[in-house]
């Protein structure tokens, strides 16, 4: 086990875990203001990766504008999506929900697949091609932008949760729906809010991977479950750990494909996930609970 | 009186299956029943784990990969008789539910969800990757047809017959368990683990058992399945399948026995009809999940129910005036 | 009073979550045939007593002896089988069963039977349900729900829904019952029926009662014996005129109840 390729893979490991670090903390936001995963988180990293393809292509009015609009319809779709088929059924059976985020799951991918259609495609890297070398390893500069994008997010939306009224108002809902409604924090407003931030941070997520891995009408699925399994790792309703259990599910994944075998690659993660969840069910950063009898 | 409104249910059933192959000739729909009837077999075991004891499996399908894959593998490569094949494949499914389970049940809700679908990830890969023993995600191929003591079930509809049977068989237990005390501990369990507790009910055993059963219906499915294709790809028994059979229990209705039956048939050929729309399939698959599960948080059982209900009081209402 | 009679005895028992300390070496004991109230402010310690001893949660010290038997460490449900029931302050009636349903729960096993036998519907099946519904429909009727045996049990009002639990809990003919705040939420009259069931089930079932309960008219009314406790400690304990008349104790409800 040499410096170079171990830090190679840790490299790669962070610029995918930085993806699955954003969806996990997509499904958490959703998660602490409505208790229900939404499986649609998927989508929308798919989303943001396919549209600012399309966008690029289609407009071309270069990259950048591209993104932006990406990112800017995803989140649109959050909001559609959160009030024409969630706000309806306020109240309901949370499973009832979840099985209505699975058919928004397959509708988008439904809409994507008929207009975008099934082929493959590449975005190009934001700045800059040529390869960085440290210590015997390469670096592309997009993992660099990738690792830089994600912690401006998260930057970014720990100063919305700390030191903002929509971002207190948010984590007072996420604690006690009933009190936050009674000093009149307008519940449905934070639901809706909840969608568009996840929606945005997913979307984000999936532009700045596209470059590296590729996308389709139907990377969604497999980042949806990673996603879920990184919150489920970093204790599920804790933001930061879930984005935290994404970058340890992609260093992780990473260094298995790579010092064990890569077919079993997508194995590893969920193998890992079920050891800690069978001796450390509250997650890695999660608090056991006490149950109230 | 439960009683009785499940012997009628049961005897209707019986009398619907037994008749549809004389109102349903064409040979398509036939094959369209007996995938519905397979898939009716697993869901109604999840449908005991779900709706009943309220545990909840996203890795299901799993169980119908190990039994479908165990015995083509015993029978086609090894030359096993087809029903030792299926039966040593129900014997692995239920032990690895037994293994897999000691860990996960002691999970509770979303815990438990993610711990059975990593289980069912790591299978599907597992299936894909080890290509010298499955044939990797092209499939596996030459599997021969069910038979028992020399007879083949050769002829769709023989094959309906059985797979029919099969689902009375797996109904008729449920519905006994359902109303007896092992029925009882599982909605019991259902509702408080604690208050479950405090009656005496050993809740660990209860729920590991129906997590064994229900992979026992889930393997029975899976090597009818196996041995009706006579092909088996790893992509039937991935995450979209083991979610497929979540949303068919939830879709037909969690609370009763029939919901799995009606979700599974309903789920298996509506695809089958929307083929004709060609690229629009999936959208409108998605959209009518959507919609029934925002107008029918009952399931369609529960839909129906009210709907009959509904109706009547409206008449009831008229002839008040 | 001697203690060899108790049939439950905790002795020195301490809970800690965290850094809180809930109970710090409770001492108590239920004398058989006898209906034993345990009563104190908020915040006492009582319901964290009642989780002990059925199991619910692990004590941090002490021990659990039911019937001259150490439980201290064995699985809630064994300690059910061995003749100990609790109900729970916030309800907790099975939802997705009729009344009728709850209550044959509570007789799991007593009216024991296999898996198989229920699949294959034998004679010991139908003989096994037969009596189980009939211990159920008379414990529905010794608590005065008969009539209501086949609604859904979420369908029954909130102060029925009480006597439901009780029904339920007395159907596996347990020797000791241990009572949560079972007046919580009920108004003067049906807490007096309740007080009339209690005292039923101690009469005429010989079933033991430990009975956790705000309701100072109803405590005094029917306890033979009774243990207060403040602060996670044991602070008195002596029949109801003792207690009425004990210093400390009406200090402590003076000092924390409004």
């Amino acid at each position: 086990m040499d410096l170079g390729s171990a830090l190679q893979y840790l490299i790669s490991g962070l610029t995918v875990g930085s993806t699955y670090g954003l969806t996990a903390l997509g499904f958490t936001i959703i998660f602490n203001a409505t208790r229900v995963i939404n499986f649609a988180q998927g989508e929308f990293v798919m989303l943001g990766g396919m549209l600012a393809v399309f966008f690029a292509g289609f407009f071309n009015f270069g990259l950048f504008p591209a993104i932006v609009l990406a990112v800017a319809c995803t989140t649109l779709v959050g909001v559609c999506m959160e009030r024409v088929a969630i706000r309806p059924v306020q109240g309901a059976n949370v499973i009832n929900i979840i099985i209505i985020t699975i058919g928004v799951s397959i509708f988008i991918r439904g809409v994507v697949m008929i207009f975008l259609g099934k082929d493959t495609f590449a975005l190009p890297p934001f700045f800059g091609t040529e390869a960085l070398y440290f210590l015997g390893a390469t670096i592309i500069p997009q993992s660099i932008w990738i690792l830089l994008i994600t912690m401006l997010v998260l930057l970014g939306l720990r100063t919305f949760f700390n030191n903002t009224i929509f971002g207190k108002a948010m984590l007072a809902c996420s604690f006690e729906q009933k009190a936050a409604h009674l000093v009149g924090i307008s519940v449905d407003r934070m639901v809706m809010l909840s969608f568009a931030i996840s929606a945005m941070v997913g979307s984000i997520g999936g532009v700045i991977l596209a470059p590296v891995t590729l996308t389709s009408y139907d990377v969604g699925i497999m980042l949806g479950l990673k996603g879920f399994a990184s919150c489920i790792l970093g204790g599920l309703g804790n933001p930061f750990g879930a984005a935290a259990g994404g970058l340890i599910i992609g260093v992780l994944e990473s260094f298995g494909a790579g010092y064990v075998s890569s077919a079993f690659k997508d194995a590893f993660a969920f193998i890992i996930l079920l050891v800690i969840l069978f001796f450390k069910p509250s997650g890695i950063f999660g608090r056991a609970d006490i149950e109230r009898v | 009186m439960e009683g009785r409104k499940g012997v009628i249910s049961l005897a209707v059933f019986i009398l619907a299956a037994a008749g549809f192959p004389w109102i349903l000739t064409n040979e398509y729909y036939i094959s369209i029943l007996i995938l519905s009837g397979i898939t009716a077999i697993g869901v109604v075991g999840l449908n005991l784990l779900l709706g009943f004891a309220g545990q909840i499996s996203l890795g299901h399908a799993a169980f119908f990969g190990i039994s479908a894959y165990t015995s083509a593998i015993l029978t086609t490569n090894y030359g096993f008789p087809v029903l030792a094949g299926v039966i040593i494949g129900i014997i692995l499914s239920a032990l690895v539910a037994f293994l897999i389970g000691i860990p996960a049940l002691k999970l509770k809700a979303l815990s438990l969800a993610m711990a059975t679908l990593g289980f069912g990830l790591i299978v599907y890969i597992f299936l894909n990757e080890t290509i010298t023993l499955t044939g990797g995600p092209s499939g596996f191929v030459g599997i021969p047809r069910f038979n028992v003591l020399g007879y083949e079930f050769y002829s769709d509809l023989a094959y309906y017959y059985l797979v029919a049977g099969a689902l009375t068989l797996v109904i008729i237990i449920s519905l006994n368990l359902i109303n007896s005390r092992t029925g009882r501990a599982l909605k019991a369990i259902h509702s408080s683990e604690n208050a479950a507790r405090v009656m005496g009910i050993n809740v660990f055993r209860f729920k590991l058992f129906v997590f064994v059963l229900s992979a026992v219906f889930a393997a029975m499915a899976g090597g009818l399945y196996a041995h009706y294709l006579s092909f088996v790809a790893p992509s039937s028994f991935g995450f979209h399948a083991s979610l497929q059979l979540i949303v068919m229990a939830i879709l037909g209705g969690m609370s009763s026995v029939w919901g799995g039956v009606i979700g599974a048939l309903f789920l298996t050929s509506m695809p089958e009809f929307l083929r004709m729309y060609e690229e629009l399939e999936t959208i409108l698959y998605g959209l009518i999940l959507i919609l029934c599960m925002m107008f029918m948080p009952q399931g369609l059982v529960g839909g129906l129910s009210r709907l009959s209900g509904y109706i009547a009081d409206k008449l009831f209402k008229r002839r008040l005036k | 009073m001697s203690k060899n009679t108790a049939l439950l005895k905790c002795s020195d028992i301490y809970v800690r979550f965290g850094g809180v300390m809930a109970l710090s070496g409770v001492t108590f004991f239920a004398e058989k045939g006898a209906i034993t109230a345990l009563i104190g402010p908020n915040g006492a310690g009582k319901t964290t007593l009642l989780n002990v001893i059925t199991g619910m949660i692990p004590q941090s010290e002490g021990s659990i002896e039911f019937k001259s038997r150490d439980l201290s460490n064995v699985a809630a449900h064994i300690r059910s089988q061995e003749g100990m029931v609790r109900t729970f302050q916030n309800l907790e009636v099975f939802s997705h069963m009729s009344v009728l349903e709850n209550v044959m729960t509570g007789a799991h096993n007593r009216y024991n039977y296999s898996v198989l036998d229920s699949i294959f519907k034998t004679p010991r099946y139908f003989a096994r349900e037969t009596e189980c519904r009939d211990a159920a429909l008379e414990k529905l009727n010794f608590v005065g729900l008969e009539k209501e045996w086949s609604l859904p049990a979420l369908d029954l009002p909130y102060g029925k829904q009480r006597l439901l639990e009780l029904a339920r809990s007395i159907c596996g003919e347990p020797e000791l019952i241990l009572l949560d705040e079972p007046a919580a939420g009920l108004n003067s009259r049906e807490t007096k029926n309740l007080g009339e069931v209690i005292s039923a089930i101690r009469q005429d079932l010989g079933i033991t009662v430990v009975l956790v309960e705000h309701d100072m008219e109803l405590v005094m009314s029917i306890s033979d014996e009774i243990t207060v406790l403040n602060f996670g400690q044991v602070i008195a304990k002596g029949t109801p005129r003792d207690i009425q008349n004990n210093q400390e104790v009406v200090e402590a409800y003076l000092g924390s109840e409004d």
